[in-house]
């Protein structure tokens, strides 16, 4: 059962944290912006191909799905934060759904996401990425929306399993990582031996930022629908689980 | 009518049994208070009732609405003010107030009018709109209890509502308490470790002690089982022996001591300090000071648990304080 009233002021209050909160807003941007103008610029001087596009081409995607996967993942220490605080319970003892509830987490987490990685998309832009087909780049935002489900889910099962920020803090770091390397994002993964290759088919964020490659540059690994029908099984799975975890845990009495 | 019906409600903690089987009724426009000292089962009680906590056993409703099988009627019919602080700081203290009316369904022009009665109503109007971080923990306090009873609630459970506060503020508190349940025909159940705010707020007090309500009845019948007054002496010297040689008067009925202290318990104490004094220069009694008082709960509570019910807190000086400070009306 949905209540489209608690979704609507659990993203009310997403947005008016973030925009209060100049040193989260700044610390989602400083990582990803980093590593777009060191790898990027700096190491794009040295690597002069990748695939029959310069570096920098190559790596703007991996970027923006790696800007969404930890802001994404970060809206899972809100969770944490409002058990700490009690905030939680004044939702709970409302007449309202925990997956309304959830799901109105997900929509603030995905829109602040969404703020974060076009503007690591416009720095890109600035910096020399080219965009081949303007009209795709409404699909490029289909691709970013569903990498921030997929981690917004991922942060909410953890959170309603793990109740302390910093044991939420290293799991995370244990996924994000991994997933990143993996992921063909930063760098191919052609080089590697076969059975890594392999691991990453399992990957989402692959998935999700090989759709970012082929709809703005232009080349990806993959056909595109596969890449999106991919994600979208992955966001069904999660967003189900997590909605499922959620309504499951308690406010921390 | 029963606005709350408990029944055998238990709940354990793997071996702990935090309540045991407790049993009380609450009728509509009632104050009801559950007290007892930190660790009672208060919290777990009330948790229950809320239906944030699932009982181990045993069945309650909250207006006709079972609070295992119907949790969201439940949901809709009260209102809570936790124990420790629930609100969100980084929103302002309207923001706090907006967000829980969108919650509980009100269209905009009835949330508008509610925010700002609510708000005057806790004394927060000039400070709306500054976020709850630079609240004061009275400011935070009153926020709460503000919020707990803006979308009308036909029950309202208060945990601990002054834990905390300044008596000023408390005192403060008590009038809206208070307020709400004449003006506005709430009925509200409190939980509460402080004597004298059971003893003002409430039509029945339950005891509660390791998980188990001792006694349960209106202030007034609680304090007529304790049977007189109560003179407390302060005495010099060997304590042990002038007990034994206070029990020996016929119309002494009961005799405890604590420090230097010794409390009888005494009909009519007015008309017999006069004899104590006498009898206790006869026998070598060294009374330093007699203080003559009715019967608190807080010597209910002690002849049904056999403690004081904040030992770690409460001295009789400061008992003493807080009752002079009720009785010139919170002005120190």
């Amino acid at each position: 059962m949905m209540d489209t009233n608690a979704i609507y002021v659990l993203w009310l209050r997403e947005m008016k944290r973030f925009t209060r909160a100049k040193s989260r807003v700044i610390g989602i941007l400083v990582m990803p912006l980093f590593f777009l103008l060191g790898l990027g610029l700096g190491l794009g001087g040295l690597v002069s191909h990748v695939g029959g596009e310069s570096y920098l081409q190559f790596i703007v995607p991996g970027i923006i799905g790696m800007s969404l996967m930890s802001a994404s993942i970060a809206s899972g220490f809100s969770v944490i934060w409002d058990r700490e605080f009690g905030f939680l319970k004044e939702i709970m003892v409302t007449p309202n759904s925990m997956a309304s509830i959830a799901v109105g987490r997900m929509l603030g987490g995905t829109t602040t996401a969404m703020i974060s990685a076009t503007m690591v998309t416009i720095v890109s832009v600035l910096v020399g990425f080219q965009i081949h087909y303007s009209i795709m780049i409404l699909l490029a935002i289909v691709f970013m929306v569903l990498i921030a489900m997929t981690f917004i889910s991922l942060g909410l099962i953890l959170a309603s399993m793990i109740t302390d920020l910093q044991g939420f803090g290293m799991i995370t770091n244990f996924f994000t990582m991994p997933l990143l390397f993996l992921s063909n994002g930063l760098f191919p993964l052609s080089q590697f031996p076969k059975i890594v290759q392999y691991i990453s088919y399992f990957n989402p964020l692959g998935y999700g930022i090989d759709g970012i490659r082929g709809t703005l540059g232009g080349v990806s690994a993959f056909p595109l629908a596969l890449d999106l029908a991919a994600m979208v099984i992955v966001v069904v799975a999660m967003a189900s689980f997590a909605t499922y975890a959620f309504s499951k845990s308690e406010a921390g009495v | 009518m029963d606005v709350i019906s408990v029944k055998g409600l238990t709940k354990k903690f793997g071996t702990l049994k935090a309540v045991d089987n407790i049993s009380f009724q609450v009728k509509e426009n009632e104050i009801f208070g559950l007290l007892g000292p930190n660790g009672a089962g208060k919290t777990t009680t009330i948790k229950m009732l809320i239906t944030l906590l699932t009982p181990t056993s045993g069945e309650a409703t909250i207006a006709g609405a079972d609070i295992r099988k119907d949790k969201r009627k439940v949901r809709d019919s009260i209102g809570v003010v936790f124990q420790d602080p629930s609100l969100d700081d980084q929103l302002t203290g309207r923001e706090n107030l907006e967000f829980h009316a969108i919650l509980y369904r009100m269209d905009k022009s009835k949330r508008k009018k509610k925010i700002q009665d609510v708000l005057k109503l806790v004394e927060l109007e000039d400070k709306a709109d500054i976020l709850v971080k630079n609240y004061s923990g009275g400011m935070k306090r009153r926020l709460e209890i503000g919020r707990g009873l803006m979308h009308e609630p036909s029950v309202i459970f208060l945990d601990e509502p002054t834990i905390g506060l300044d008596p000023q503020t408390r005192r403060h508190m008590w009038d809206y308490i208070q307020k709400l349940n004449t003006q506005h025909k709430t009925t509200l159940i409190l939980t509460t470790h402080y004597i004298e705010e059971a003893d003002y707020l409430c039509g029945r007090v339950a005891f509660i002690d390791h998980g188990k309500i001792v006694a349960l009845d209106t202030p007034n019948a609680l304090k007529e089982k304790m049977g007189g007054d109560i003179i407390t002496l302060k005495i010099k010297g060997d304590l042990g022996k002038d007990i034994k040689k206070l029990k020996g008067i016929s119309w002494v009925k009961a005799v405890s001591a604590h420090d230097d202290l010794i409390e009888l318990t005494v009909e009519k104490g007015n008309e017999r300090i006069s004899e104590i004094v006498m009898f206790a220069k006869k026998h070598g009694i060294a009374i330093s000071s007699v203080d003559l008082r009715k019967p608190s709960l807080e010597d209910v509570f002690i002849k049904y648990t056999g403690k004081t019910i904040r030992e770690e807190e409460g001295t009789w000086r400061d008992r003493l304080r807080v009752r002079h400070m009720l009785m010139t009306g919170g002005r120190r």
